[in-house]
């Protein structure tokens, strides 16, 4: 090759690889993009807890990227029984039914006992305190009717594109939901 | 996998003391029976007109939100063209940077980034059920064709990691041209990896091991907190080391630059050859002006590239081949995968009883359906082995072509960018007397005061 004339035409043809490729790079991301889009969707997703698919393992406590889990327990207030004895509530073998921490199942005191009208008692989860180890969950799935479950919080939950407390999940019960519908509540027992 | 819809029916006892109550027998009977029934305890009738309170949903993000989020990355990269190539701007991408920090960063905790996209487009084409949000689509897509006509403008000034380790850059050191070539094949493989793992929906590696996320959420695991402080620590002494030397969208990045219509050039008008850019460029991006090989080094160049030309397609085959060999390995990384693998190892065990850990449970659920998840699992070692040939092809690929540009010499009469490797930082700009002429730092008189010590013809080849 002679430096003197292949100089200029070197540059054109270095040009025409560049728009060519630059032609075939467009194309590609367009092909991309027709490929992908048809199966996309506007309305975006979000992670959430399947309870019936949920094993109660523990590890929401454990693995959300926030300090304190998103994951929260909700009560479905129309499948509880108002137990006195909520086996959610206390302690297998509890002193005594009352609200000394030391018959609580709730490491955190979250779960807040009223009293209704006898015998019944109402129970309600403070999300604040929550840590979603699902303790109570175990409780009263194991024995009473279920009605306490794992959610994630959509307030708190920072939507990552990977959940690390999904990858985790020791049932499976992690899943994109749309946005639009972010909850699975319980409305059947167990 | 395909255990959906089933109710759970059969509980192993968990926690000792549950278990001395009413004893093993009796729970599971109880358990069993229980489950048949509606509901163990009926829900009660108030007399005093005790209304139920209703459970609450908090909503989730708004969708408007994610397509403004969409919107201010369209605004910033348009900012950020207009102040790389109009304004020529180091201060305007500085305060770009910053807000970019403050809003895809600390506002948005690093989600969902255009890096991390690449990991939901991989799924989308590897799994059909997966939708992928379009707002997820625009962030992978509009970076991309910005670089194709105007080069790595995103990581000029938009992309929160790059803003992060540019704006902590206080003491450039040079990397040893060397290291750089080798460490620089790493965002390719690190982006291959990613794809694999995502493409077969075990897990999105990128963001999981993504070292600037916790300091965008100021928590975090220890590993991503460690690796993100000596990340963050050498990037006070080596230009933005994640970029350049991991970053997988930035690899995708680089290949679109690398064609972009507009480049960044160091003048705003002729290069004079001065040579004070030349140490301007902390990300090792600067080329120098490169003399057309003489003869007999270009018959020896050309010798060397037949070879290497020869040397790609064994490359090629033989990185598919131990992709396949470690492809099951690598396939444990799936949740499936390696529940299988629990189950196969636990076969003829007994359940176990007491306390039962995370993977007990796990394993307990596999024990319903065996077949389900061993045959699931064989599924996705099938789809590993495909992609670890692929992978393992893409790997030789990368170093093949990286062999081959290092031994292409391209003849270059100015000093220039690469335009793959410029982050468009517009460092550079201040360095040039005909830019500070431009701005009217400096009277125009100085340069043909310095003229003499020009050499060769000014500039041209600028393209």
């Amino acid at each position: 090759m002679n430096p003197g004339i292949s100089k200029p035409s070197s540059v054109t043809r270095r040009q025409f690889l560049r728009d060519g490729a630059r032609a075939a790079g467009l194309a590609g991301l367009g092909g991309l993009l027709g490929l992908v889009a048809e199966r996309s969707t506007a309305k975006g997703t979000v992670w959430q807890i399947d309870p019936q698919k949920c094993v109660r393992c523990g590890n929401c406590a454990l693995y959300c990227v926030l300090e304190q889990s998103a994951v929260k327990c909700v009560h479905a207030y129309a499948l509880c029984g108002y137990c006195q004895l909520c086996t959610g509530y206390f302690e297998p073998d509890p002193n005594d039914l009352n609200t000394g921490a030391e018959n609580c199942l709730c490491p955190t005191s979250a779960i807040k006992r009223t009293y209704i009208e006898d015998p019944y008692y109402e129970y309600t989860i403070d999300e604040q305190l929550c840590i979603g180890c699902a303790k109570c969950v175990e409780g009263c799935h194991r024995f009473g009717n279920g009605s306490l479950f794992l959610q994630v919080r959509h307030d708190r939950c920072l939507n990552c594109n990977e959940c690390a407390i999904a990858k985790v999940c020791a049932g499976d019960a992690f899943r994109r939901v749309p946005a639009d519908q972010p909850y699975l509540l319980k409305t059947d027992t167990f | 996998m395909k255990i959906a819809g089933r109710r759970r029916k059969t509980k192993g006892a968990r926690g000792r003391r549950w278990a001395l109550i009413g004893g093993m027998a009796l729970l599971w009977l109880l358990s069993a029976v229980a489950s048949l029934a509606e509901q163990r305890f009926p829900p009660p009738d108030f007399e005093g007109g005790h209304q139920l309170p209703v459970t609450t949903t908090p909503p989730a993000r708004a969708l408007t939100l994610d397509y403004l989020d969409v919107g201010v990355l369209g605004l910033s990269l348009g900012l950020a063209i207009w102040l790389v190539y109009r304004r020529r701007s180091r201060k305007g991408l500085i305060v770009l940077s910053i807000f970019s920090l403050l809003y895809f960063g600390f506002w948005r905790h690093g989600c969902v980034c255009a890096i991390g996209s690449l990991q939901n487009v991989a799924l989308a084409l590897g799994d059909r059920s997966y939708a992928l949000p379009l707002a997820v689509l625009a962030f992978f897509v509009l970076p991309l064709a910005v670089a194709i006509f105007a080069g790595r403008i995103f990581c000029a000034g938009v992309c929160p990691h790059g803003a992060l380790q540019d704006l902590v850059l206080l003491k450039p050191l040079k990397v040893p041209p060397g290291l750089e070539a080798a460490l620089s094949v790493l965002p390719f493989l690190y982006l291959g990896a990613g794809v694999l793992f995502a493409a077969t929906g075990s897990a999105f590696i990128i963001c999981e091991y993504d070292p600037f996320v916790p300091v965008f959420r100021l928590s975090g695991r220890a590993l991503m907190v460690l690796s993100g402080a000596a990340l963050l620590g050498l990037s006070i002494f080596v230009g933005r080391p994640y970029c350049r030397f991991l970053c997988p969208y930035g690899a995708l990045l680089k290949l679109a630059a690398a064609v972009a219509k507009w480049r960044v050039r160091v003048t705003p008008d002729n290069c004079t050859q001065c040579r004070l850019c030349e140490a301007s460029c902390p990300f090792g991006a600067m080329r120098e002006p490169q003399a057309r090989p003489g003869t007999q080094t270009h018959a020896r160049d050309r010798r060397r590239l037949g070879w290497l030309l020869l040397l790609l397609p064994l490359l090629l085959a033989g990185g598919g081949w131990l992709g396949y060999r470690f492809s099951a390995p690598a396939s444990r990384l799936h949740p499936t995968v390696s529940l299988a693998d629990l189950l196969i190892r636990a076969q003829g065990s007994p359940p176990k009883i007491g306390a039962l850990t995370p993977d007990d449970l796990a394993l307990e659920r596999a024990r319903q359906a065996p077949q389900e998840i061993l045959a699931a699992a064989a599924a996705i070692q099938r789809r590993f082995a495909i992609g670890g040939w692929i992978f393992g092809a893409w790997v030789g690929l990368v170093f093949g072509v990286k062999l081959i540009s290092v031994s292409v010499h391209r003849p270059r009469t100015d000093y220039e960018p690469d335009s793959g490797d410029c982050f468009a930082c517009a460092r550079c700009f201040e360095y040039c007397p005909n830019e500070l002429v431009r701005r009217g730092v400096i009277p125009a008189t100085t340069l043909t005061a310095a003229a003499p010590e020009i050499s060769g013809p000014p500039g041209l080849d600028r393209s």
